[in-house]
């Protein structure tokens, strides 16, 4: 917001920093910040008084939220293990598709532009769209059920490893690169031998990152239909059966944390 | 990985043992990868795609390709203009509301700041269970508990917002310098003075960089709030989705894509003027 | 103005960081301390404004003791006090009028300084503690476009805004070159004589410390080993500080 004062080194004529630089720049971006959060408040006709009051009535949900339905433990069962599944399937070809992207989109490996124009712009585009959009389009096309989940998590997995992993290709170190071509190696055999030993330890890790994000992301995709737990918290929800709600909500909150361990676990190995 | 394990390092000479055990290692993990992708398969039911796909397929690429242009503005109506600047208006309420409130809790989280490594503990405890909960599912509970709306899309952002900002904050204020620090308190500065004459000025621009660059994540969000309930573009586009109206489905998507990108480009500016 | 009685310091791991001193600092002074690395100058200096903690005796600074005031007492103590630090301690993505005036915070309410109203008199005073160290044109400059030399003199002039008795300065030259260190010492210098402002500074070059010095206090292992003029501290004399005969990179050289 505050606009950097710029160091006017060569004006003799005018004493440069002997008068304080104005004043309007500082303050500009406050005023049109608050002027935005105004214009903001009256269209959702959102304002601070309903967050006083609508935060009771959140803390009375919650109230009956408890205790838990512990027997509805064996039914979310199955569903828990559906999301996983999603996720591990999701992410894996999402990643699968990103590797040739990524390639092609990495401005360090000679690719021509009329290529890597094009396909960097099919992933910008693909990374605009949210994975619950995806799922919602996927299960309108194939119906209800966890193919069309996972099929939106591979699109939006692959957004995402190919642009993480196309940074971290035009991140290596030249070195190796020029060695290869130095000693006659085609584009394929420098990937082998120069890019692929670089990159590889990054995109394990974004792929397990990936997993992370997709679990969670797995957990809500039965809200359009897309398979999983999420039908089920849907269903709960709408019978008003908050206590199962709960069950569903902490069972997912275990199952994210185990995994995010296991996963930081093993990424931390990696780099 | 498994390059890393199978590959011994250069320079130490190879022991059979060694080799060996390598060897065992990279056999066990393929043998686990293998195991967890074929359960994993055993999760999907093939058999439930509809027929239709193909021609539901076919129509919604002509859907895409002849948009409903009359839907992006209508005179006394849910349009697309509408529905966007909601999903915009919620995604600033959010993030404001969570890169505000989220302040105390970074300060809370930061053991640079709080007394005691067991109180800095806490707070990160705190957040990181802020954390974990998926917006969607926050703007859920919210809809049941203040109805549907853009109020409970504002306070499912803002929320899990929280919990992402206020990690990064803390993590901010850990990694300033302690020098001002000194300095103010060896001038005579109290320890609100330390804090608003060192501290502050180092880390406002950098919670204004995280914020913005989580209202680009949040105005994803947002878009997908609607599908639930919880107001924007989403709640039009889940109607249009239900009725197969692929041309208002072409619309909207488009619209979105538009929408993002704009204000991945302002966001992506203003970032630039503060740093 | 400065007295130290009897003090001491022992760090928890049982390091000894001072030990028994005794000596008085008069007004308009300019004490330098040398020694080697781990000698005690910096927990001596630190302890005076009391950034440091000693373990038993007392510090007294124009008669008040530092060691037993506390809260506001402490910090009106401080106020007297200005400190010059080896990095500087700049806030460096603020311009240097804004780091100056961050000196005078002591003398207003904690509301008024939390709104960041400095009045008037105030900016004056500012603007003129740039001008004794002659970088006034660089008010308005961010403190991370001035050089090193540049921005020790913002933090000196942080020190003379702060309307000082005595300036504290750590090592303040350790991060120059040899010409801005002499520019950076000669600026203390003037300041010590012009405005009679009692300076303390530790020093690792020994030649400097002779040539700007009045009075010259040598530490080994946290205790006072030598307390005398310039002229007094020959080679010899160091040579019994250091417990070695003094290195070449313990001399700045040049002597112009």
């Amino acid at each position: 917001m505050k606009a950097a004062p710029q160091a006017e080194p060569l004006q003799p004529a005018s004493l440069p920093g002997m008068a304080p630089p104005p004043k309007y720049k500082r303050y500009a971006g406050w005023i049109v910040l608050i002027a935005i959060l105004i214009a903001c408040s009256i269209r959702t006709e959102v304002t601070p008084y309903q967050l006083i009051t609508g935060l009771p009535q959140m803390g009375s949900l919650l109230a009956e939220m408890f205790p838990p339905d512990w027997s509805y433990l064996p039914t979310i069962w199955a569903p828990m293990m559906e999301t996983v599944q999603i996720a591990v399937l999701g992410t894996s070809l999402g990643a699968l598709l990103a590797i040739p992207v990524a390639l092609l989109s990495a401005s360090n490996l000679r690719v021509s532009r009329s290529v890597s124009l094009p396909v960097r712009m099919v992933l910008n585009l693909v990374r605009t769209i949210p994975d619950l959009l995806f799922a919602a389009i996927f299960v309108a096309v194939l119906g209800i059920g966890p193919f069309a989940g996972m099929l939106a998590l591979v699109f939006f997995s692959f957004g995402i490893i190919a642009k993480l992993t196309f940074e971290a290709i035009e991140a290596i170190d030249p070195g190796p690169l020029e060695a290869m071509s130095a000693v006659g190696g085609n584009r394929l055999q420098i990937i082998r031998y120069a890019v692929i030993p670089q990159a590889l330890p990054y995109f394990m890790s974004y792929l397990l990152y990936t997993f992370e994000v997709n679990v969670r992301a797995a957990a809500v995709l039965g809200l359009v239909g897309a398979g999983g737990i999420g039908l089920l918290l849907d269903r709960s929800l709408g019978l008003f059966r908050y206590d199962r709600a709960c069950i569903i909500i902490l069972l997912t909150l275990v199952i994210v944390l185990i995994i995010d361990y296991g996963s930081a676990l093993i990424r931390r190995r990696l780099l | 990985m498994n390059r890393r394990t199978s590959l011994p390092p250069s320079g130490t000479p190879v022991s059979a043992g060694s080799a060996l055990r390598s060897r065992i290692r990279f056999g066990l993990i393929t043998l686990v990868v293998i195991a967890v992708y074929w359960w994993s398969i055993q999760g999907m039911h093939f058999e439930g795609i509809q027929g239709t796909a193909g021609t539901v397929s076919k129509s919604i690429l002509t859907g895409f390709l002849h948009p409903d242009w009359s839907f992006v503005y209508i005179p006394d109506g849910e349009d697309l203009l509408r529905g966007l600047l909601d999903t915009l208006v919620i995604s600033v309420l959010g993030t404001v509301v969570a890169a505000v409130v989220c302040i105390p809790f970074a300060f809370w989280a930061s053991s640079n700041m709080s007394r005691g490594l067991a109180l800095s503990g806490s707070g990160k405890l705190v957040l990181s269970v802020i954390r974990v909960f998926p917006e969607i599912i926050v703007a859920i509970l919210f809809i049941k508990a203040v109805g549907p709306g853009s109020f409970a899309g504002v306070l499912a952002l803002g929320i899990h917002s929280v919990g992402m900002l206020g990690k990064l904050y803390s993590e901010t204020i850990e990694s300033i310098d302690r020098g001002p620090q000194e300095a103010l308190i060896a001038s005579g500065a109290n320890r609100l003075q330390v804090l608003r004459y060192a501290v502050l000025p180092q880390v406002i621009p950098q919670f204004l960089s995280y914020s913005l660059y989580r209202f680009e994540i949040n105005i994803r969000s947002a878009t997908t709030l609607g599908l639930v309930g919880a107001g924007g573009i989403g709640t039009p586009l889940i109607f249009a989705l239900q009725v197969r109206n692929w041309n208002r489905v072409g619309i909207i998507l488009l619209g979105i894509i538009v929408l993002v990108i704009l204000t991945d480009l302002v966001s992506g500016w203003v970032r630039r003027k503060i740093i | 103005m400065i007295e130290f009685d009897h003090v001491s310091k022992v760090y928890p791991n049982g390091t000894v960081g001072l030990r028994d001193i005794n000596l008085t600092i008069k007004e308009g002074e300019l004490v330098v301390i040398v020694g080697l690395s781990g000698a005690g100058k910096s927990t001596f200096l630190r302890s005076i404004n009391r950034l440091n903690e000693i373990s038993s005796g007392e510090i007294r600074v124009g008669g008040q003791s530092v060691t037993r005031a506390a809260g506001r007492q402490l910090r009106l103590i401080r106020r007297d006090i200005g400190m010059v630090f080896q990095n500087f301690n700049l806030i460096k993505r603020q311009n240097v009028l804004s780091n100056v005036l961050s000196g005078r915070v002591g003398y207003h309410s904690t509301l008024r300084t939390m709104l960041g109203w400095f009045p008037k008199p105030d900016v004056a005073i500012a603007l003129d503690a740039l001008n004794r160290v002659n970088i006034r044109e660089k008010a308005y400059v961010r403190a991370d476009q001035l050089s090193g030399g540049q921005q020790q003199r913002v933090s000196i002039a942080r020190a003379l805004a702060q309307e000082a008795r005595v300036i504290l300065a750590d090592e303040p030259v350790a991060s120059l070159d040899p010409l801005t260190t002499r520019q950076v010492m000669d600026d203390l210098k003037r300041i010590n004589r012009e405005m009679n402002i009692t300076t303390v500074i530790n020093l690792h070059f020994i030649d400097l410390a002779r040539e700007y010095a009045t009075r010259i206090i040598g530490l080994r292992a946290g205790e006072v080993v030598f307390d005398g003029t310039p002229e007094e501290a020959t080679d010899e004399a160091l040579a019994e500080i250091y417990g070695r005969p003094v290195l070449k990179d313990e001399l700045l050289g040049g002597v112009s």
